[in-house]
Formats: structure tokens, C-alpha cells, sequence
């Protein structure tokens, strides 16, 4: 499903975002990224969700080569990408609703279609019944889960996870991570970023370590 | 059939979509439409009064004549022989003749001459045969033909073509057409430049949404379409208003054109520009609209990309 081969990623400037990281994840596994800060977590996301191209190496998603790929047909493999983010990126001035319908608006889904999809991803982060509302009147974690419901409305296989707990406090954490597995239930595969050891052992997934660029440690499931 | 219908229903609902934007934000739009809506009428403006103009011009047009001064010579008889002759042309509609002291009388009509022409003791003045063209033969090409013969003739020693007031009025007025039209491509090229650059603007605006589109997958026909639409509607509503803003100002002008007619007992009127001004108005601001911010899109949305 996802596979690393010697991927490295140098920016503009010559910084490493990564330097020679494999690794494969089969489809429906869930795993963690962890590191310190700079070690190369968000980078090795990017490269997963094409919004960087690796430098050397090869990057294989849902079997598709991501250095070759066309750059007319990156948005298809972003609708096939979940991703959700630390600051989980809403459009403060558009209700939850149209928040979360953007993935399906732009593959041109019909409206009621929309409608019952928008109701049903809202209801799954346990925000039913707020399509009206606006982000700004949410508290973090509500908007987080907000975030992930735009991330799953149009079910792509993949979900990515950059420090999605990152602003919580642990309670919340703990809930955003159950959503998660929640996810991963239903087959689909889940890479998750997180600097907080802690939870990521407790809950016993695989765990992908990054230092400086290099993935140092990849200890399996318990 | 069915990528098809799905692209019409896209862009009936970018369409849409945007034209409620603009209606939602009523004050920046009607910016917008003004500042193009006065660009385009000011050239549409002059061009429709030229064509007023014109048509006025029409109504005054009366045969061109060319005045034959013969040669001082030439004998009563000889200018009778001479004017007979050429009434019998087909070119030739009608002849008058003009004897040394009729000419001469018309000079003493005028004021302070008739001092000036006692020290003459002889009557300079020649004898003048004045031609009208016959009928079909008005164009300039058949004037100049007959100007050529009539120069030609042995009797004739100068020919004058008296072209009316009217013909010099239209050439002025092509000269003055060419001109607007002119002042009519750079004010386009003015109102292409404005709209790059509200589409500009507004890309800007909208940043962290073309982002989040992006991001969720938004292929780069969706992202441009909103804005290639924008600069449509700005531009074919900024043509249609540019029109009623003519039709106004000539409505505007209509009393005072109307009383300066009376006073040539004329029954005149300005005509404001007709529905094809209009829709060529709506066609070509929408065309300018379209392509400024097709070149804006081009420009700046690229650049834009989620990290
Ligand atoms: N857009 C960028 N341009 C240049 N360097 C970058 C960019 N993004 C990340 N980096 C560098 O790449 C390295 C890894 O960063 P990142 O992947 O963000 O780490 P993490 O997410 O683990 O904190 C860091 O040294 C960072 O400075
Ligand atoms: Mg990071």
C-alpha cells in the first residue's frame, strides 16, 4: 500500500528532510511516526500525499509511482489521500458542512449525495447536528475532529495524521486516537505522526522511529 | 454522454456560483463594473455619436458641382456652344452659366469689395460654367473622371470641384472613427490589465481556499474556473452597463439636440446605439473579462500549492 525504497528528500536549499528511509505498511495496517522535532515526520507525510516529491528513491503509493507521476493527475492521488493536520486547516468563514463537503464539491458528487455523506462523516467524529456552525465557535478538539471528518467524507483508502493531537490535552488526545482506530477497523490504513511517546506506545501499534532524516527504529505491533 | 453533461453542470454551476459571490458582495463588484463599465463607454460614447453624426450628414447631402473657369479668351458664343454641348452628356445633369459681370456683381454683393473692385478698369473675371453631375455619377472615382475630361477641354482653362461641406464632414469623420477606435483598443487593453489584476487580488483573497482545494484533491479546472468565470460575468456586466451608461448619456443630450434642430427646421433625433451595440458590448467585455483573468490564473495560480 505504501512503500519507501532509499528515499531521500532534499529541500531547496540543501536541508534533509529525509535520507535514505524504506519501509513498506500493507494495506489496513495503522502505524506511528515518531522523532524529534526536524527529524523528518511531516516530511515523509508529504512524500505520502504528494505535496513534495522525493529527491532520490522511490515512493510507492496505492501502487503508483509518486516521483513519476504526472503532475495533471496529482490531485487524483490526493482524493485517494486523507490527510489531517496539526492546525487541521479549516476555512474559518465556511460552516462545518461546507468545510467538510469541500473533497466531495471538488469531485463534483452530487449535492444529495453530499448532503448524506457530510451528515454521516460529521456524525462519526460525534459532531452531528453542527453542520450550521462555524469552526471559530468549536473548541480545538471539536475542530480537530472536524478536520478529520473533511479527511474521510470522500473515503480514500489512505489516512495521514501530521501531530493531529498536538494542541490536546492528553483526554482529548485519547479520544482523537480511538477515532482513529476506529478507522483502521474498517480496513482503512493509517499513518500517523505523533511526538508523544507516551500514547503512542500505550496503544501498541507499530511504531516508525525517524532521526535527523533516518528511520532508526521500526518495532511491530504488540 | 454522461463526462459530457457532468462538464456543463460543472460550469453552470461555477457559473452560478460565482455570479451569487458577486451579488453577495455588492459594493466591490459594482467597483469593478463601473471601472470597466466607464472604459468601455467612453469609446462606444464617441463611436455613437459619430454614427449620429453621420446620419445627420446624410440627411444634408447635396450634389458635389464643379465650377469651370474658362479661359479669359473665350466668347460669349463659344461658353454657350460649350455649355450646350456638355448638357447633352449623360455625366452631366445640368449646366449654369456664369457671365464675367454676373460674377462680378456677386463680388459687389459682398461688403468692402465693391471699394476694392472700383480701381479696376477692366472686369478681370472669367466666364464660369458651373456642372452638375448627373445622376449615379457622385462617387469620387466618377467625380474625378469627369473633373479629367472636363479639364481637358480646349475652352477650359481651370476645374474646381466644389465638394459639399458634408463630403469633408465625413472624411473628418472617418479620420475621427479611426481614431476612437484607436482610443477603443487601448481602453481594452486598459480594461484586460484591470481585470488581471481584480482576479489577481482576489486569488490572493482566497489563498488558504485554493489551498484547502488542493489540498482535498481539486484538479486545476476546478480551481480556475471560479475565477475565469468571475472575470466573464465583470466583464459582460460591465459591457451591458457600459451601454445603458451611453443610452443614458445620449438620452441626456436628446433636448438640447432636438431644440438646436428646430432651430434648422429639422426633424432630427439622436439615436441612442442600437441592440447589436449592445450585445457586441456584452460580447466584448466578457471576452476582456474572460481573457484578463485568464491571464491572472495563469500567472499566480500555479504558485500556489499546500505544504
Ligand atoms: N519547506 C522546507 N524547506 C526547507 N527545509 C525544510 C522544509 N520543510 C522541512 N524542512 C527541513 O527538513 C527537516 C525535517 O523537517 P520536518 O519533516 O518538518 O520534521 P518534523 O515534522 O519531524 O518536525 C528539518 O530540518 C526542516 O528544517
Ligand atoms: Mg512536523
Amino acid at each position: 500500500m505504501i512503500v519507501f525504497e532509499r528515499v531521500l528528500k532534499r529541500y531547496p536549499g540543501g536541508r534533509c528532510g529525509l535520507d535514505g528511509v524504506s519501509f513498506r505498511l500493507a494495506a489496513g495496517e495503522m502505524a506511528f511516526l515518531t522523532g524529534h522535532s526536524g527529524a523528518g515526520k511531516s516530511t515523509l507525510l508529504k512524500l505520502v500525499g504528494l505535496l513534495e516529491r522525493p529527491s532520490r528513491g522511490q515512493v510507492r503509493v496505492l501502487g503508483r509511482n509518486l516521483g513519476r507521476l504526472p503532475a495533471r493527475q496529482v490531485h487524483r492521488h490526493r482524493r485517494e489521500v486523507g490527510m489531517v493536520f496539526q492546525d487541521h486547516r479549516l476555512l474559518m468563514d465556511r460552516t462545518l458542512f461546507d468545510n467538510v463537503a469541500l473533497p466531495l464539491v471538488v469531485t463534483g458528487t452530487p449535492h444529495r449525495e453530499i448532503t448524506r455523506r457530510v451528515r454521516a462523516a460529521l456524525d462519526q467524529v460525534g459532531l452531528r447536528g453542527r453542520e450550521r456552525a462555524l469552526p471559530s465557535t468549536l473548541s480545538g478538539g471539536e475542530q480537530q475532529r472536524v478536520g478529520i471528518a473533511r479527511a474521510v467524507v470522500n473515503r480514500p483508502p489512505v489516512l495521514l495524521a501530521d501531530e493531529p493531537t498536538g494542541n490536546l490535552d492528553p483526554e482529548l488526545s485519547r479520544e482523537i486516537m480511538a477515532l482513529f482506530e476506529r478507522f483502521n477497523q474498517v480496513g482503512v490504513t493509517l499513518l500517523v505522526a505523533s511526538h508523544d511517546l507516551d500514547l503512542v506506545k500505550r496503544l501498541g501499534h507499530r511504531v516508525l522511529t525517524l532521526r535527523e532524516g533516518v528511520l532508526v527504529q521500526d518495532t511491530g505491533p504488540r | 454522454m454522461r463526462p459530457l453533461t457532468s462538464w456543463v453542470l460543472r460550469n453552470l454551476q461555477a457559473a452560478v456560483g460565482t455570479l451569487g459571490e458577486l451579488w453577495r458582495a455588492p459594493l466591490t463588484s459594482l467597483m469593478s463594473l463601473l471601472v470597466i463599465a466607464i472604459a468601455l463607454s467612453l469609446p462606444s460614447g464617441l463611436l455613437a455619436l459619430l454614427d449620429n453624426l453621420e446620419r445627420l450628414g446624410a440627411r444634408w447631402e447635396g450634389p458635389a458641382s464643379l465650377s469651370l473657369y474658362l479661359k479669359l479668351k473665350t466668347t460669349a458664343e463659344e461658353a454657350r456652344d460649350l455649355a450646350g454641348r456638355l448638357e447633352a452628356d449623360p455625366a452631366v445633369a445640368g449646366v449654369e452659366s456664369l457671365s464675367p459681370d454676373q460674377g462680378l456683381a456677386e463680388l459687389r454683393a459682398i461688403p468692402g469689395f465693391d471699394a476694392a473692385l472700383e480701381l479696376l478698369d477692366s472686369n478681370p473675371l472669367p466666364r464660369v460654367l458651373v456642372v452638375r453631375p448627373g445622376p449615379g455619377r457622385h462617387s469620387d472615382a466618377e467625380l474625378e473622371r469627369l473633373r479629367a475630361f472636363l479639364a481637358a477641354l480646349p475652352e477650359v482653362d481651370q476645374v474646381r470641384l466644389d465638394l459639399q461641406w458634408v463630403r469633408r464632414l465625413q472624411r473628418l469623420m472617418a479620420l475621427a472613427r479611426r481614431a476612437v477606435w484607436l482610443l477603443a483598443g487601448l481602453l481594452g487593453l486598459g480594461v484586460l490589465l484591470i481585470m488581471g489584476n481584480t482576479i489577481r487580488l482576489e486569488i490572493l483573497n482566497r489563498r488558504a481556499e485554493i489551498e484547502v482545494c488542493k489540498l482535498v484533491g481539486a484538479s486545476d479546472a476546478f480551481v480556475r474556473r471560479p475565477f475565469l468565470y468571475r472575470g466573464l460575468w465583470l466583464g459582460s456586466l460591465g459591457g451591458a452597463l457600459a451601454w445603458a451608461l451611453v443610452g443614458g448619456g445620449l438620452w441626456w443630450l436628446q433636448g438640447p439636440a432636438l431644440r438646436l434642430a428646430e432651430l434648422y427646421q429639422s426633424g432630427f433625433r439622436l439615436h441612442p446605439p442600437g441592440l447589436t451595440a449592445g450585445l457586441g458590448l456584452l460580447a466584448g467585455g466578457g471576452l476582456l473579462g474572460w481573457l484578463g483573468a485568464w491571464l491572472a490564473v495563469g500567472r499566480h495560480l500555479g504558485e500556489i500549492e499546500p505544504d
